[in-house]
């Protein structure tokens, strides 16, 4: 079976002496997933998408949608994607309906089947009270709700969202979060460019780190990751009784299999009477957590201490994407 | 949720999607003749829809051209004879080249600038060039009207005598060429000028097509200011005013239409192929 989208060895270059804004970019999606872009501000996730949807000539490279390639075929290719792009560009000269309809013209659609389906993403996407406004009367949120019924109304089997959560109240966003996960249960293929951690962790089967044009890493969320040196940190708010040594603690929990290393914060405020007897022990681990988490309960229990608190950290995509990408300002 | 229903439930397979015409009006036709249709009926539709600013732009200027030119001059005594019969053809060629210009070019420019609503169009399944294709037919579509319209306010405020039945294939052939170079040389405009320019650029396209396209006087009336006649010789509009003269009057003494045809077929050929450059530079190179 043929994959949604397969990029290979992609170059854009906007000037022959600048330095590619895509330099050599390879990946593949596969058919129902959703697969998230991420990248830093000109990273070339947005050029990647304008070639993949027909709307910049790459340098070279070879890009297919469902094995059908976008620069030799580029109206073929349109029939099968869409997209939501990062600035709407809705027709101001028609209503919310009006747009709607008319995309489907373009694509051929019968008058009835794109009445239908029109009248249907209007009620999806909660906008039948909005069906005859113009589009410069609509909020952000209602416009994007609108370009993304709009991207639906010729059923495409990839849709590609150009950092889709920019500008979108908190409402607007887990919305728009739903309707991705929705369209992913009908089988439509979901390529989304952010750079938004949670919304790439959350959202995509597989994320692709791009930095400078090329791909630094593409995994799951859950891999990418696990594979960060450094690991996840339990730590333990305990309260001790009177005389015992933090340090005995400190050596039991260094014994624990698993534990890379052990730190003791001690109570704040010291340790002499009427000071807060919390205190805190930070056990880093390499491996999976949930294994040593009921061990290290169980030390601090035998070592007379009371467990009052009990986090994990475990590192977020973010802590990834820095590691890949470095903290300097773009 | 909502629940989905059936018809957003299957995304069409390549296969299914690929070639099968849509059921209704348009079976007998193929996708790509659709598809076209709709995206030149978008620019139809949307202009129909408010008939008042377009009629305004059609209308005023010409209107004013012929009173002033026509009825004030020569009440006045400044012009004499015939010279409504030889403003009408001047006037209905400057109406259809530029209303047919601005309406392929104005939108366009915003629509690559900021607007980004042609982008719609430029991601239905039609090849880009015929995007822009749609774009001359609807500039050539407003052209003919423009021109066309000019015939009965001719004929009311100047007063002249109805064109004779043989005329009008001549008069159509031209406003059609005409209207199409017009448009021809809007879409080159449009996808070359920036928003921040377009004062400056039309105070330097439109003025000078407007006073060196013989509008107001006959090409051959020049011949005593060779250089003038030079400049308006390099002009398309000269040819369609001319045309319509030679059309429409034939004791008068103008450039034939079979020269004023040619020239045009020319000038049209050559500001299309420029215009649909320019447009597909447009419609790939940006974000």
């Amino acid at each position: 079976m043929t994959d949604a989208v397969t990029v290979s060895e992609l170059v854009k270059r906007y000037h022959p002496h600048a330095p590619a804004a895509v330099d050599g970019l390879s990946f593949t999606v596969e058919r129902g997933e959703v697969f998230g872009l991420l990248g830093p501000n000109g990273a070339g996730k947005s050029t990647t998408v304008s070639v993949l949807t027909t709307r910049m000539l790459p340098t070279s490279g070879r890009c297919l949608l469902f094995g059908t390639d976008v620069v030799a075929q580029p109206a073929r290719a349109r029939r099968l994607l869409a997209v939501v792009p990062q600035r709407q560009n809705l027709d101001r000269s028609l209503d919310v309906r009006q747009n709607l309809l008319f995309h489907a013209r373009y694509h051929g659609i019968a008058r009835d089947e794109r009445t239908a389906r029109a009248a249907e993403l209007l009620d999806l996407m909660g906008l039948t009270d909005q069906a005859g406004r113009r589009v410069e009367r609509l909020s952000g949120g209602q416009a994007q709700r609108v370009v993304i019924a709009r991207a639906l109304m010729h059923a495409p089997q990839v849709l590609f969202l150009d950092e889709p959560s920019t500008g979108l109240d908190p409402q607007s966003r887990l919305f728009l979060h739903a309707r991705i996960r929705d369209l992913r249960d009908r089988g439509v293929t979901v390529v989304l460019t952010t750079h938004d951690m949670e919304e790439a962790a959350t959202l995509s089967d597989r994320v692709g780190i791009v930095d400078h044009g090329r791909l630094l890493a593409l995994d799951t969320p859950s891999a990418l990751t696990e594979a960060l040196p450094g690991g996840t940190t339990i730590t333990a708010q305990v309260r001790c009784a009177e005389g015992t040594a933090a340090d005995k603690i400190v050596t039991a929990l260094t014994e624990l299999p698993g534990a890379c290393a052990v730190e003791h914060d001690p109570a704040p405020g010291g340790t002499g009477p009427g000071a807060d007897p919390a205190q805190s022990f930070r056990v880093r681990t390499d491996t999976d957590p949930s294994a040593l988490l009921p061990e290290v309960l169980r030390t601090l229990l035998d070592q007379g201490a009371e467990p009052v608190g009990l986090s994990m950290v475990r590192p977020s995509l973010q802590d990834v994407f820095i590691s890949l990408t470095g903290r300097e300002l773009r | 949720m909502t629940t989905p229903t059936t018809t957003l439930n299957e995304p069409a397979g390549p296969e299914t999607s690929s070639d099968t015409a849509a059921p209704g009006r348009w079976q007998h036709v193929g996708p790509t003749t659709r598809t076209f249709l709709a995206v030149l009926w978008r620019d139809v539709f949307t202009t129909a829809r408010r008939p008042a600013s377009f009629l305004v732009q059609v209308i005023v200027q010409p209107l004013l051209l012929f009173f002033v030119f026509g009825k004030v001059l020569g009440e006045a005594g400044y012009t004499h004879g015939d010279f409504g019969a030889t403003l009408l053809p001047g006037v209905m060629a400057f109406n259809a080249l530029l209303v047919s210009l601005q309406n392929t070019a104005m939108p366009l420019i915003m629509d690559f600038s900021w607007s980004g609503e042609i982008e719609d169009r430029l991601l239905a399944p039609l090849p880009g060039p015929l995007v822009a294709v749609a774009k001359l037919v609807f500039g050539t579509l407003c052209g003919l009207f423009a021109g066309l319209v000019m015939a009965p306010l001719g004929f009311l405020v100047l007063g002249t005598t109805g064109w004779p039945l043989t005329a009008w294939p001549g008069v159509l052939l031209i406003l059609l060429l005409g209207s199409a170079t017009g448009a021809g040389i809007g879409l080159t405009l449009g996808t070359v000028v920036s928003p921040e320019r377009i004062s400056v650029t039309f105070s330097l396209v439109l003025a000078p097509l407007t006073f060196t396209g013989s509008v107001q006087y006959p090409w051959s009336s020049l011949g005593h200011l060779k250089w003038f006649q030079v400049v308006s010789a390099i002009n398309p509009l000269t040819y369609v005013s001319e045309g319509l003269r030679a059309a429409t009057l034939p004791n008068l003494r103008c450039i034939p239409l079979w020269t004023d045809t040619l020239v045009l077929l020319l000038a049209l050929a050559l500001a299309a192929a420029v215009g649909i450059k320019g447009f597909m530079s447009r419609a790939l190179g940006r974000r």
